[in-house]
This record gives C-alpha cells, structure tokens and sequence, in this order.
C-alpha cells in the first residue's frame, strides 16, 4: 500500500508544479468575513428562534422551567404510550421521575444489545449544544447522551436542551464542540425526499423527535 | 483562457481514473433515448422544479450567503494547492485515532483493497451509505465478483438497486421514477412488500424501513464514502436525511469509507463554512436532518474495526490543469443539476457517468482524460445558471470551455467531434425546424425594432442591454417572464457556413454588442441560449449550435470570464430558481 501512497503523492506534487515550494496553506487567503459570532440575540431569543426552527423539521417542541422537566417528560411519555424507555447511563434520574414504566439504562460496560434498542419505544437524552438560526440539536457521546445507537434505534428520541446549551450560529457551534468525539448533528426526526421531492418524515432513525427546551 | 493550450504542453502526462465515468456511447446517442420518453422527462421536470424553488427560498433567507461561498471556494482551493500536506497529516490524526488508512491509485486497485478488507472479516454481505465514489468504482459490482451482497440503503439507491437500474442524480438518484413506478418496483422485487402496497411516499417509504431493518441490525460490516475529512483531525464527514447513514456508520463492527482524496478541508472549523453551504444548495434544508462525525475508533460506541481509503482515481490528473481543477471543489450538492437546461431535458443517465449534469460535463472528462470523454463538455448550453447557484463558485463554464479547447488540442478530430455532439444536443433541446422558424420570426419581427432602439435599450429593469421584452410566439413563452437578447441578425448557421471566408476571424468580435452586424460569435443568437428553465420548447437552450461554442474567440477568449460577460447571458442567478 505504501507504494500507491508514495505513487499518489509524487502524482500530486507533479501536478501541483505551479504552486511556488515555499506557500503555506496559511498563504492562500480565505475572507472569513461571513458572521461567525452569531446575531446579537440575547438566550431567549435564541431559544425562541430554536423553537421555532426545530418546529419547522416538524419535531415537537415544549418549553418548560428545569422544575418541571419530569412532568413534562412524564406528559409526554404518556401522550406516546412509552412503555419501554432506554436512557444513558449518566442520565440525571429526576429527569424521568414522572414516568412510571420500565426503565433500560444502557452502559458502555453493561451494552443493551440492538435487538433490545429495537424493542424500547422511546430514547430520553440531553445534547451537547443546540443551534438557534438552523434549528440543530448536537450530541457528542457526551453527558446524558450515552453511545450513538441509543439515540437512533428507538423510533422515538426525546430530547432535552439546557437553557444554557442554545447557541445562534454553526460557527459558535462547532466552537463549543470536541471534534474529535463521535458527533451527531439532529436537525428533525427522520426524513427523506426521494419520491418526488416529497418530503416524508420517518425512515430509519426515529420517527418521532420531541425536544424539550429548558429555560 | 486563451493561453491555456500553452501551459498544457508543459503539464506531466499523469495517469487518468477509470470506472463509471465515460458513456459507452456519445451523450447526444444517450441523450436522445431519454428525450424520447415524456414521463421521465416529467417526472425530472417536476422534480428539478421543486428543488430549485425551495433552494432559492433557503438561500435567500442567510443574508451572508455570497461570504460563505467565496469562504467555500478558497478553503477549496488552499486545500487543491496543498493537498499532499494536507493528505499526510490527515493520515497521521486518523491513525492516530485508531483507523486504518489505505491508499488507492484507481478504481481497480481500490476495489481489491474493499474486496479483501471484507473478507478478511469473514462477511458476504455490506450495508452501503449512499456514496458517489462508491459508484464511480463500481464496487458493487466487483463485491459481487467476490461472492459479496452489497445492499444499498438509502431509499433512492435501493430502488435503483431494486430496478436494476442507473443512477440518474447525484442527490436523488431516483429523480426519474415517480411514486406510482416506485410502487411497481417494490411489490415486483421487494419480497417483504406489504401486499397492500399503496403508491404514498409515506407508505412506501415504510415499506424500505421494514425492509432494510433487520439488514441494519444485522450486517456486520459497512461501507460509506464521506462528504468531507478533516485533515487536522483525521475525522470524516457524512451528511444525510434518512439515518441509513448513522445505522451504517454505527451499528457494524467493521466501517470502511472510500474517500477521494479532494474531499479534505483543512481544519475542523473550516466545516462551519460548508456545513451552511451544503444543506441549502443541495435539499433546500437550513440542515439536513443527520450529520455524523467520526474520528477513527471509540471504544464502547460504533465500529471498531475502521478503515479508510484514500483514492486517487484521476484527481491527481485533475489537479495538474490549473483552469480545470476548481472542479475538484466541488461538494456534490447537485444545485447544478437542478438548474441546468440540458439536464431537465436529458436527465442524468444521458452522461454515462455517475456524475451527471453540469458538474458531470466538466469532472467526468477530466478524470477519465479527454479523450476518453469527448462528448460530455458539449453536453451544455454554457448558459451559466450552474455557476450561480454553485456554492463553491465553480466556474463551470469556464471549465467547459477549456475543455472544448483542451479537446481540440489533444485530439485532431474535433470538427467532427464537435459537429455531431452540437447537432444532436440542438435535436435534444428541442425540434430543430421549430425552432429554426420561431427564430426567423423572431429575426423578422425584432428588426425594426432594433433599428429604432439602437439595440441597446434596457427594457425591463435589470434585463440586459439589448433586449427584448417580447418575442413573437413560440418564444413568447421565453418572454412572459424575461427580456430576451434581441436576435442576431445573421443565424449562425449562415454564419459558420461563411466563416471561413472571412480574413482574420480569430479577432474576436465584441461581446458586448449583441446581436451586432454579421456578427456571429456573439452569444447574443437567440433567445438567451442556454437559460434554465426556460419554457419547456422553443425559448430553449443549444438551439442553432449554442452561439458560444465552436466560435471560441467571441465567447471565449474574453477575459470577462463567463459570468462576467453580461451581454450574451442575462445574469441568471436568483431569478431562475424564483421562478
Ligand atoms: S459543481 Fe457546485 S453546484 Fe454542482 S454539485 Fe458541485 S458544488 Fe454543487
């Protein structure tokens, strides 16, 4: 292999004859000059614009006091008929205080295997940072997010975001975020295009997305 | 431009890529299958429509768009000029992070290198994320040869793959069926297929999840590309809608990417640029619904087994012509497609490459070289809608034309080349005796008024100079919604017919005065040549060989670059995509 790679890199420095040998990357300009520190917009109206923006992928969105988040995870468990809930290892217990049904905590040591994921009926999780202006949740592996496969098998995720967790802009995003964690930007439930530019929500992740917005 | 066939003499003969690049036959032999046939001539028209309506909606809404692209287009172009640093150190991240990194020349060689990683793990069957690459090296195929099930999972591939069928777009490769055709498809090759299967996108969209789930819960081993990798961090990219996807990337123990090696961005910040700029050009999404990211292994959470292969497969060759290699920024969005006259005509399948469309005609020959690919830098109308709407700012006229000139130099037999690709895609766009008259009625009816006007005047408010606002039926369907250049006097078939009896012709003729005296290499012919969307037959594009073709001097040699030139090509951008 290593001789394709020798081959591939003298291909390229041929082909590259005209860039003078002594250019840094850092010498070929790029204008940064698009908004890169968000809008301006106080934490409540990024909440208010990531409310209305998570709504637009057709996710439901409810806003409630950290006070009240069990009964609002507790409601809207209830309205999906969750009988089988999967939550995070480190996720707070509070946060499903309200619901009375059976519980799966999924660990890195103790794995539920997938056909146990496929058999719950909701995933309760946090995020790491969520994005105002295109309605994004991110989550990175993180606290209260546990292991990718958790937030994805179930056809239901309920997702909660910390009041102090809402950004306005791709670029604060990224800045807040540890690239080299596993990453999974959320932008709606599940969806595809592909009959007629038809959207239809609802493929192979989950079908249903609720976040829950602190304030 | 011009000088372009100088510095090419100097070039190293670098070897080309090979795969699903090159038609077995010409475009326009291709083309004309696909025109024949009115309901996927429909079906893309009502596709591409859509897309471009909804993407002009998104874009309009980020009022630093113009920031972000010239941000997209330099990023892509420190990487074109430093690619083989930037290659090494990506290499080191990666495998530091715990993948394995593979390098691939062609498409043989890296399909050998996928055909025994999975072996090597004992599994005949993959789950696939819907990649370009992939199909450019046709490793399905080759899987197969080595006894490997290869299922694609995306639903537009699955249904091709159902089908049996070709790609015919890069995003929605399954743009050419329509729901009823999707239906047929599932219940005639689908076993699982719920037997009251109805044509509702929402049911049978159901209908692959049921299908696929017990794939993804099972297979052991995945396959995808990547849309972006991050040399500082040895991390990849992949943006998607469905989570075939994150199924793929996550749930297997083995992970293989194929990633040609252009598809690197420097540092992880650099994606903030193209995460903005990708979802809206391509779904018309403020963010499509899931992008994963992923760097090498992580103990507890997804494959363990992690490998990537680095291909080159011509894009070495690509980066050594300095006009061509912006093509190698390019993200894959496809807004090109959804733009492009000649593709809402043809459709993708006509390019004999997995890359169709506008992009298709300017990558597909570079890759494969020239002369393997004569054809596809014809299949075009040089209108310029691609460029407008390309988020990385491909100038994919410009590409196109030095590829018509590239062509000339390397291969003698470009008149007839050139003749044949420029007859059929007049045939193509639309029935040359109509179109012929509409444009004698046209040159009849708008000479008095050119006389009064001067030719010069602006009739519509940011319309260009020298045009009309209306032109006799059919072409008035052109004008209900725009100005049109005003004709040229002289048809260019009468001009190509006594060109060369005229001394000097390589002076080029102003291309500001359209439509001046006998003055054919004026891009100004008929009614705007090559504009998207136009009204379904006459205002269309190509029609007498596109004016700014074979001419080279007039259209070409300006150094206005083609967007620039203002006076053949009303400015296309927004307005198009409005509509
Ligand atoms: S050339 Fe530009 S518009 Fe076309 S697919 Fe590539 S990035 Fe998109």
């Amino acid at each position: 292999m290593s001789e394709a790679r020798a081959e591939i890199m003298a291909r390229l420095r041929a082909a590259l004859r005209d860039v003078p040998p002594d250019e840094t990357i850092e010498d070929v300009p790029v204008a940064r000059d698009y908004h890169r520190d968000g809008t301006g917009a106080g934490p409540a109206q990024l909440r208010d614009l990531l409310a209305e923006r998570v709504a637009d992928y057709r996710a439901t969105v409810h806003r409630c006091a950290a006070d009240d988040l069990a009964g609002t995870v507790g409601t809207i468990l209830a309205e999906h008929r969750t009988s089988t809930l999967l939550v995070p290892h480190d996720l707070p217990e509070d946060w499903h205080a309200g619901y009375p049904g059976t519980i799966y905590r999924d660990s890195a040591n103790f794995p539920y295997p997938l056909a146990t994921l496929d058999a719950t009926d909701t995933v309760l999780t946090g995020c790491a940072v969520a994005i105002a202006a295109t309605g994004t949740l991110v989550l990175d592996a993180g606290m209260a997010q546990g292991r990718r496969a958790i937030s994805l098998v179930p056809d239901h995720h309920v997702c909660v975001v910390g009041a102090d967790q809402v950004v306005g802009t791709v670029p604060e995003a990224l800045a807040r975020l540890d690239p080299v964690r596993p990453l999974t930007f959320v932008a709606g439930p599940s969806a595809t295009s592909d009959i007629e530019f038809d959207r239809v929500e609802g493929v192979h992740g989950p079908r249903h997305l609720d976040v829950v917005l602190l304030s | 431009m011009s000088v372009a066939p100088q510095g090419r003499r100097l070039l190293p003969v670098l070897p080309h890529g090979s795969g699903h690049l090159a038609p077995p036959q010409p475009f326009p032999q291709r083309a004309r299958a696909a025109v024949a046939d009115p309901q996927l001539r429909a079906n893309i028209r009502r596709a591409t429509r859509t897309i471009r309506d909804k993407r002009a909606a998104a874009v309009s809404e980020v009022d630093d768009w113009e920031q972000l692209r010239e941000a997209g287009r330099t990023i892509k172009r420190r990487v074109a000029r430093h690619l083989p640093e930037l290659l090494e150190r990506f290499e080191r991240a990666a495998t530091a992070a715990g993948a394995t990194v593979h390098w691939a020349r062609d498409a043989a060689e890296a399909n050998r290198i996928v055909t025994d990683l999975v072996r090597a793990t004992g599994s005949d069957e993959v789950v696939k994320v819907k990649s370009m690459v992939t199909q450019e090296i046709e490793l399905n195929d080759a899987l197969a040869r080595a006894g490997i099930t290869a299922s694609e999972t995306d639903l537009a591939e699955l249904i091709v793959q159902l089908d049996d069928g070709e790609q015919s777009h890069i995003l929605v490769p399954a743009i050419h069926y329509n729901r009823a055709e999707i239906r047929e498809i599932f219940r005639r090759e689908m076993a699982d297929a719920p037997a009251d299967l109805t044509d509702d996108p929402a049911v049978l969209a159901e209908a692959a999840r049921r299908h696929l789930r017990r794939k993804f819960l099972s297979t052991r081993v995945a396959i995808s590309g990547a849309n972006f990798a991050v040399a500082d961090t040895g991390s990849l990219v992949v943006l998607e809608s469905e989570g075939n996807g994150r199924m793929c990337l996550t749930l297997p123990e083995t992970l293989i990417s194929v990633v040609g090696i252009e598809k690197l961005v420097p540092s992880f910040a650099d994606l903030e640029v193209f995460l903005q700029l990708l979802p809206r050009s391509s779904t018309a999404e403020r963010m499509n619904p899931y992008t994963s990211v992923w760097t090498g292994s992580v103990p507890g959470d997804g494959p363990s087994d992690v490998h990537i292969v680095l291909l080159d497969n011509g894009r070495s060759a690509t980066l050594a012509d300095t006009v061509g290699r912006q093509a190698l920024a390019c993200i894959r969005c496809s807004a090109c497609l959804n733009v492009c006259p000649v593709y809402e005509r043809t459709g993708g399948i006509a390019y004999g490459s997995v890359y169709p469309g506008p992009i298709g005609a300017i990558i597909s020959p570079q890759l494969t070289g020239i002369a393997a690919n004569k054809s596809l830098p014809y299949a075009s109308s040089l209108c310029g809608a691609c460029y407008e709407v390309c988020p990385v700012k491909i100038d994919i006229p410009e590409v196109l034309v030095h590829l018509r000139q590239s062509g000339v130099d390397g291969a003698r037999d470009r008149p007839s080349a050139e003749r044949t690709a420029m007859r059929t895609l007049s045939w193509v766009m639309s029935d040359q005796r109509r179109y012929e008259n509409a444009l004698r009625a046209a040159r009849i009816s708008t000479g008095p008024v050119a006389a009064l006007t001067g030719r010069g005047r602006r009739r519509r408010p940011g319309g260009p100079a020298g045009s009309l606002a209306h032109l006799p039926w059919p072409l008035s369907a052109w004008t209900t919604s725009r100005d049109a250049p005003l004709p040229a006097r002289q048809s260019f078939r009468d001009w190509w017919r006594a060109r060369d009896d005229r001394p000097g012709r390589s002076a080029a003729p102003d291309p500001g005065t359209p439509a001046g005296p006998p003055d054919p290499g004026t891009p100004a012919g008929p009614p705007d040549p090559g504009t998207p969307a136009g009204p379904p037959d006459p205002g269309t594009p190509a029609g007498p060989p596109d004016p700014g073709t074979p001419a080279g001097p007039a259209a070409l040699g300006s150094s206005a670059g083609p967007a620039g030139s203002g006076s053949g090509r009303p400015a296309p951008s927004e307005e198009h995509a409005d509509e």
